[in-house]
């Protein structure tokens, strides 16, 4: 075996490590445009899916601009905040701020099917990360018209079924309001006690914890967005 | 290129490349790459991403290496082999981003799982460090590829009897096995049980194998 000085290991490691940075950014640099519209994509197809309108990559954007007639920013107390765009608002920062300084998303959707509907996003943690998704409300916005939920890490097989149609159409008419007018959100209940209930869905069996998240997340989310639902609905 | 007396397919370099999958194969001979072996395979998709993967990084990996290898001081040749290893993963999954959306989301963490895959550092530091790039390649190809095949095989059994279902396909469900009372293993999800299925693996391999079992 060769015998190598310490200034060409030196030299080596300095040299390998700065050809491999280059590289590597340089390739970061060249996809990044595309990796973000891939993301933003992903999210006007979230949000199409919310109110149960299939979409593609390919036509995400158009379909996006047919439907969601309007968007806006709203502060705890339901008004509307101007400047902001809903679409490009980072709900995971807004959710770590004061209740008082939080920006929350409000999607105006109009459909053949269900008329205008109001889509809201919410975000949690399920059981290997953090978990999504988007509510979209009749125009009463107590009545839910459809769902989408998304996950970074959840367990395949169990978990992750939360993506799944048979999770989410669950939550189609079921509402968020009790008779009296109080905040109830949607409870994820175990052992089949969600179907004749108004305001509860079945959990997944042998996915406890992510739909313990899901619970809180609807919770937790469509609580700030109370005086909103209480002053525009009817 | 520098093998010109010997052809490129000559029997000496195509056992480099049958070799790993069968008497030599990471997995069921070697022990190796078992974290990612639990990790994937709980459905057929992400495993055969993920064994294509693993044949890009494992094979560039080698190439690279082997080229360099008179040139790496093995003081920091772990450091070196780790760089490279990790670039290529990096890449990887940069391009999985731009390129396969949804892919990408599907094996999330597991695509940087790879860097941590043994067989891919045992293959650097076994065979690319002392042979010429061809030989190496070849290596990389083989071990890839009966890493692939197992974990390929695993995820086929372990979806099929844990969620009933081919790719996502209800398998079980369309042709009414739930009806007649059948039910699904929740354990064949869990990790334990892709373990037991490896055993049975190696067990099934080493009846075929009679090379393989130790004398007592």
């Amino acid at each position: 075996m060769k015998n190598y000085s310490s200034f060409y290991i030196f030299i080596y490691a300095s040299v390998m490590v700065i050809i491999v940075a280059a590289i590597l950014s340089f390739t970061a640099i060249q996809l990044k445009p595309m990796q973000q519209k891939n993301i933003e994509n992903k999210k006007m197809q979230d949000i199409l899916a919310s109110v149960n309108i299939e979409s593609t990559a390919e036509n995400a954007d158009e379909l996006y601009n047919k439907y969601i007639t309007d968007s806006y920013v709203i502060n705890i107390n339901g008004e509307e905040v101007s400047g902001k765009e809903a679409f490009k608002v980072n709900l995971k920062k807004e959710l770590s701020k004061d209740t008082e300084e939080m920006n929350l998303p409000v999607y105006i959707c109009s459909t053949e099917k269900d008329g205008k509907c109001f889509i809201v996003p919410v975000r949690g943690k399920g059981l290997g990360g953090p978990i999504w998704g988007y509510i979209a409300f009749r125009s009463n916005l107590n009545t839910i018209v459809g769902t989408t939920f998304d996950h970074d890490a959840e367990t395949p097989g169990l978990g992750d079924k939360i993506t799944t149609k048979e999770f989410q159409t669950q939550f189609r008419d079921k509402k968020i309001f009790d008779d009296a007018g109080g905040f109830v959100s949607i409870s994820v209940l175990k052992g089949g006690k969600g179907a004749g209930n108004p305001h509860a869905v079945d959990a997944i069996s042998g996915g406890t914890i992510t739909s313990n998240g899901v619970n809180a997340m609807l919770e937790e989310c469509l609580v700030n967005y109370e005086t909103f639902f209480k002053s525009k609905g009817n | 290129m520098e093998n010109k007396k010997e052809s490129l397919f000559s029997a000496r370099y195509l056992k480099q490349l049958t070799g790993p999958i069968n008497a030599g194969n990471p997995v069921t001979v070697l022990v190796l790459g078992i974290c990612p072996t639990l990790g994937v395979t709980v459905q057929l998709k992400p495993a055969i991403v993920m064994a294509i993967s693993v044949l890009f990084v494992l094979t560039i990996a080698n190439l690279l290496i082997s080229l360099l290898r008179n040139t790496i001081p093995p003081r920091i040749r772990i450091i070196v082999q780790l760089t490279v290893i990790a670039s290529l993963v990096i890449l990887v999954d940069q391009v999985l981003k731009a390129y396969l959306f949804d892919v990408s989301k599907q094996l999330s963490v597991f695509v940087g799982l790879i860097i941590t895959n043994c067989i891919i550092m045992g293959r650097l530091e076994a065979f690319a460090l002392g042979n010429k790039p061809w030989p190496s390649i070849l290596d990389g190809i083989g071990n890839a590829a009966g890493f692939g095949m197992i974990i390929i095989i695993l995820a086929f059994v372990r979806e099929l009897f844990g969620s009933g279902s081919v790719l996502g396909y209800p398998l079980f469900e369309k042709i009414g096995l739930y009806s007649v009372g059948y039910e699904d293993n929740g354990l064949m999800i869990l990790p334990p049980m892709a373990l037991i299925v490896v055993g049975i693996f190696i067990w099934i391999h080493r009846s075929f194998n009679k090379e393989l079992v130790e004398e007592k």
